[in-house]
């Protein structure tokens, strides 16, 4: 028998330890009543930040799909819909993340990161609800309290990276 | 937070609005603006009344939407069956190639239209006053 062994760098288990801190801050918060499925406070996105800030874009992007991916299979929702609407979420929000991040750190903290990650999370998520899983369902009128929550989740999570990051 | 007395409420806001750059009160004041947009677009909008259907150009019925109705409309290529339930309004059956407006699914507010082009129907809601004429239009 061959033993395979993989070689792992210091970078590996940052990132490792990181997206083990996110799958439980997902976990704690998927055990939070919630009064409208899809509002959460979306915790682990303060890990993300913080990552993304400490370690860049690249070990941020294995830290959020690496939550997904281990987290969903946790919660046993892997490849079902609602892993999917995580997939694309957290896809979204990464792709806001990595386009605002070319801004200027000096202008621009996690807050303002923040805040247009999460309504791209919550934006791609209706979207795929009314073309995909439930086309025809009138989710209109539901559109400005989502959003109104991302905007106040997205204040918050930043708020909290930004202070993890300037206290440690 | 060393000395939990002395941590009032008002600093407890000030040194959280101190870690805000000025990028950061940017980003919050235009989630803010596309919040309250939302809210003005999709909450206050006028409340869906009636709904008017046409057949080549012309009003073929207006029925209220408070009461469940369905509406059989004839057109070149066929009947277009129309569903009025719980205030809501769809196309549920066209002879039309595409089903552009079956795939348009439930309507309920004001303004709001589906269309069969080849069939030449239209379904389109009014409010009490009406925003704009998207047919007209």
């Amino acid at each position: 028998m061959t033993v395979s062994v993989i070689d792992t760098t210091i970078q590996d288990h940052r990132i490792a330890k990181m997206a083990a801190l996110a799958i439980s801050l997902m976990w704690i918060e998927a055990a939070l009543p919630s009064p409208l499925p899809g509002v959460k406070p979306g915790l682990a996105n303060i890990v993300t930040l913080v990552v993304l800030r400490r370690q860049g874009l690249r070990a941020a992007v294995w830290v959020s799909l690496l939550r997904v991916a281990a987290g969903s299979m946790l919660l046993g929702r892997f490849l079902t819909p609602g892993f999917v609407l995580s997939l694309c979420g957290a896809s979204a929000s990464l792709l806001v993340l990595a386009l605002l991040s070319w801004l200027p750190k000096r202008w621009l903290g996690s807050i303002g990161l923040s805040v247009p990650a999460a309504f791209a999370h919550i934006a791609v998520q209706l979207w795929l609800v009314s073309v995909w899983l439930m086309p025809g369902l009138g989710l209109w009128p539901l559109v400005p309290g989502f959003a109104l929550f991302a905007w106040l989740g997205g204040i918050v999570n930043g708020m909290v990276a930004e202070r993890l990051m300037r206290e440690n | 937070m060393s000395d939990p007395v002395s941590w009032s409420g008002r600093r407890w806001l000030n040194h959280h609005l101190a870690l805000l750059r000025l990028g950061d009160w940017l980003m919050v004041l235009l989630g803010l603006l596309l919040v309250v947009w939302l809210m003005q677009h999709f909450w206050l909008t006028a409340p869906a009344d009636h709904v008017v259907v046409r057949q080549g150009g012309h009003v073929f019925c207006q029925s209220t939407l408070l009461t469940d109705r369905d509406i059989r409309v004839p057109g070149p290529l066929g009947v277009t069956q129309i569903q009025i339930r719980h205030h809501r309004v769809r196309v549920v059956s066209d002879p039309g190639p595409r089903q552009l407006c079956v795939r348009e699914g439930w309507i309920s507010r004001a303004g709001e239209a589906a269309i069969c082009l080849p069939n030449q129907v239209s379904v389109e809601i009014i409010g009490l006053q009406r925003d704009y004429d998207s047919l007209s239009y």
